[in-house]
């Protein structure tokens, strides 16, 4: 499977139906690799027309604003939008609710307005739409999975409902934490924590969070974002529950029941 | 004797309107000291806001126990404030129940019921007061409540008991009266529906006593009112008020959405297109990034602070507090407000701002606080009077990053990385697509 890039597209003076934005996790962070590369098996599987900016791409600056460095937030801000207005992007898709975050709602006023779709709405849209069938009988069917809501999909943006539709798509037994949608536990990543060690305290949250969604009993706790994933099989291999239960992304968890 | 009253009272209801109206100007003031931002679109979604959030009390329903509880004293106080309007009326012209003759029936009805609303609010105080001080709730017994704002916290509910016990004391007296025929209490017959029956308690009583006791209850609550109404700026209670302008200037965009910067966004331009820079850019003054001060937030900021009641609902769902790290978003509200009172009585007595030595940043907030904060907009969430405390949190960031350079070293690593590989982490760029090689291959 060749994936294609921008620039490739750009040479052959065609447009593709959407750019999917990889978002750094997604590209260089050995776990979420295997979310970007899920999805775009799905994407290459149901036919749409896709590309990717390649070795282009950069850092959206959410660390970096959310830190509390605005400047360097400008800079990259500044770059991406010349690329991406260079290039004529009107759609994106990404499978990272921090860059879904800041592409929807900070880069507008930058001069980057763009049509911009967090993966699992995307997926849900594609569902909708019959351009995604699930295998009957799928690898999840009837499994007891509970969902995680990121802060940046949920209260950041009020995306509470595409995904679990996609997770009633493939026939799963839907539990929920205690705290979830707008009641969500933040899995400890956001706000550049992911790149530091924790304040002093008694706990890490995304052991907190973890505990909370091993007690429902699920097998599979089903995220959205690549930092919650990580955070969160951190917290099941803390509790050594790796061999019973999986933390997978709603995407990859679609391109194993297509 | 009755002029004398009727004096008397005037001259008390003028001075607590007087000194109330003081007060309101002076915080008015001090919210002014924030930045000026104006907060005007959409009214009709501000609108929206105002009835469901501060009338509708929508975000306190998602905790039923203290909601219904709340919603009684809130309906109690704002119902009840009718009879307030007659109670005052009486006061100026020396009448007894001026509008019951006006309203026949309909005054037995509604004398009932602000009763039994009386009688909910003195047993949500009671039940609010156990809570607090028996079954001592986590979020209502934490670190920054020590001291004071308890304290605060126990005078209101016990003030409202004691004006609620006077309001239905007077009723019950006023009741015997009328069994007795005395002169001048108003017959309004059996619609003492709560304090009907507190009244045989003081059946045996003479007239005289009666009357003593229904004036001494009138005059205690009346008094007990406007001190309650002059004590309220000091209080954490003022969210009575400002619950409703802070819901119509509530933030309408997605709540994951950050604050621009204006002039930080132009430096770069300028950087990047020199020819768009403006002759004079270079001379522009130079100012503060971030907030360092209550003076580098917004009104909003600052109006938020004076409309926090302390209840702790954002820090009972803090991630960073629930793990037990030092950040509490109330208390970024509670310092955010103690510092702009501290500096309001720096101007009452200085005529201007004169220096401290001290700032709302380090001196109040504190590095380690804000750097536990994961931008996850649980405390915004769970506002139930649209307070932002994550907004305050990210201006004193930025002013920690950009103004000291005091970041930790792995966010300096960070930094670092997305300048020169243009990811938070030390890959080369040349290999972000190595994940779609991969794929090629198979």
């Amino acid at each position: 499977m060749h994936i294609k890039t921008m620039a490739e597209f750009m040479a052959e003076g065609a447009q593709p139906e959407v750019l999917f934005w990889v978002g750094c996790a997604g590209s260089f962070d050995q776990r979420a690799q295997r979310i970007t590369k899920a999805f775009a098996q799905i994407l290459d599987k149901v036919g749409v027309s896709f590309a990717i900016l390649g070795k282009e791409e950069m850092c959206t600056g959410d660390p970096a604003r959310r830190s509390g460095n605005e400047f360097l937030f400008q800079m990259m801000a500044y770059n991406n939008i010349q690329l991406l207005n260079g290039y004529g992007i009107k759609k994106i898709v990404t499978a990272c609710p921090h860059c879904f975050n800041i592409f929807k709602n900070e880069y507008p006023a930058l001069g980057g307005e763009y049509d911009v779709i967090h993966h699992t709405t995307f997926i849900n849209q594609l569902i909708a739409e019959g351009r995604i069938v699930m295998k009957e009988g799928g690898a999840f069917k009837g499994k007891k999975i509970t969902y995680h809501d990121s802060c940046y999909l949920g209260r950041a943006n009020n995306i509470y409902e595409a995904p679990r539709a996609v997770l009633e798509a493939m026939d799963v037994e839907l539990v929920e934490m205690k705290r979830c949608k707008t009641n969500g536990l933040c899995c400890g990543a956001g706000g550049a924590q992911m790149f530091k060690e924790d304040e002093p305290g008694n706990k890490r949250i995304n052991i907190e969070r973890t505990e909370e969604a091993l007690a429902t009993g699920a097998t599979v706790i089903a995220a959205n974002c690549p930092f919650c994933t990580t955070m969160l099989m951190d917290g099941v291999k803390n509790k050594e529950q790796e061999e019973q239960v999986q933390v997978l992304d709603i995407a990859e968890m679609v391109a194993r029941s297509l | 004797m009755q002029i004398v009253q009727q004096i008397l009272f005037v001259l008390l209801a003028a001075a607590a309107v007087i000194l109330f109206a003081r007060k309101v100007r002076e915080i008015r003031r001090n919210i002014k000291l924030g930045k000026d931002t104006r907060i005007n679109d959409n009214p009709s979604a501000r609108w929206r806001n105002v009835l469901l959030l501060a009338f509708g009390q929508k975000k306190m329903f998602k905790r039923m126990t203290p909601a219904i509880l709340h919603f009684f004293v809130y309906a109690g106080f704002v119902i009840i404030n009718i009879e307030i309007l007659e109670i005052i009326l009486d006061g100026i012209f020396g009448t007894h129940r001026l509008f019951a003759p006006y309203l026949g029936g309909l005054y037995n009805v509604l004398i009932g019921c602000f009763e039994i609303l009386a009688a909910l609010v003195l047993i949500s105080c009671a039940i609010f007061l156990v809570r607090r001080n028996v079954l001592k709730l986590k979020r209502l017994n934490q670190g920054e409540l020590d001291g004071w704002p308890k304290t605060d916290a126990n005078a209101i509910l016990a003030t409202e008991i004691i004006l609620m016990g006077l309001l239905l004391t007077m009723n019950a007296a006023d009741y015997n009266l009328q069994q007795i025929g005395s002169h001048h209490y108003y017959n309004t017959g059996s619609s003492f529906w709560v304090s009907g029956l507190l009244a045989p308690l003081f059946s045996g009583m003479s007239e005289t006593s009666l009357v003593v006791l229904e004036r001494s209850c009138w005059w205690l609550h009346i008094a007990g009112i406007f001190a309650f109404l002059n004590y309220l700026p000091y209080s954490k209670h003022l969210h009575i008020v400002l619950a409703f302008p802070n819901a119509y200037f509530a933030k309408l965009v997605p709540q994951g959405k950050m604050e621009n910067m204006k002039d930080i966004q132009n430096e770069v331009l300028y950087m990047m297109e020199p020819d768009k820079a403006p002759a004079d850019a270079a001379s522009a003054e130079p100012h503060r990034f971030g907030a360092k001060e209550v003076t580098d937030l917004s009104w909003k900021n600052l109006m938020d602070a004076y409309s926090c009641t302390e209840c702790g609902r954002c820090t009972a769902v803090c991630p960073a507090n629930i793990t037990g790290k030092k950040l509490s978003p109330r208390k970024i509200m509670m310092d955010t407000r103690d510092r702009v009172e501290e500096m309001g009585r720096n101007i009452d007595k200085n005529k201007e701002f004169v220096d401290d030595g001290k700032s709302l940043l380090h001196d109040y907030i504190t590095t380690e606080e804000l750097r536990a904060c994961t931008t996850c907009n649980a405390c915004v969430e769970a506002c139930p009077v649209s307070i932002d405390p994550l907004s305050i949190i990210l201006q004193l960031r930025r002013n920690l990053v950009m103004e000291e350079s005091n970041a930790p070293q792995e966010w300096n690593m960070m930094f670092g990385n997305i300048e020169n590989n243009m990811a938070p982490w030390k890959f080369s760029p040349d290999d972000r697509d190595k994940w779609a090689q991969e794929l090629a291959e198979g």
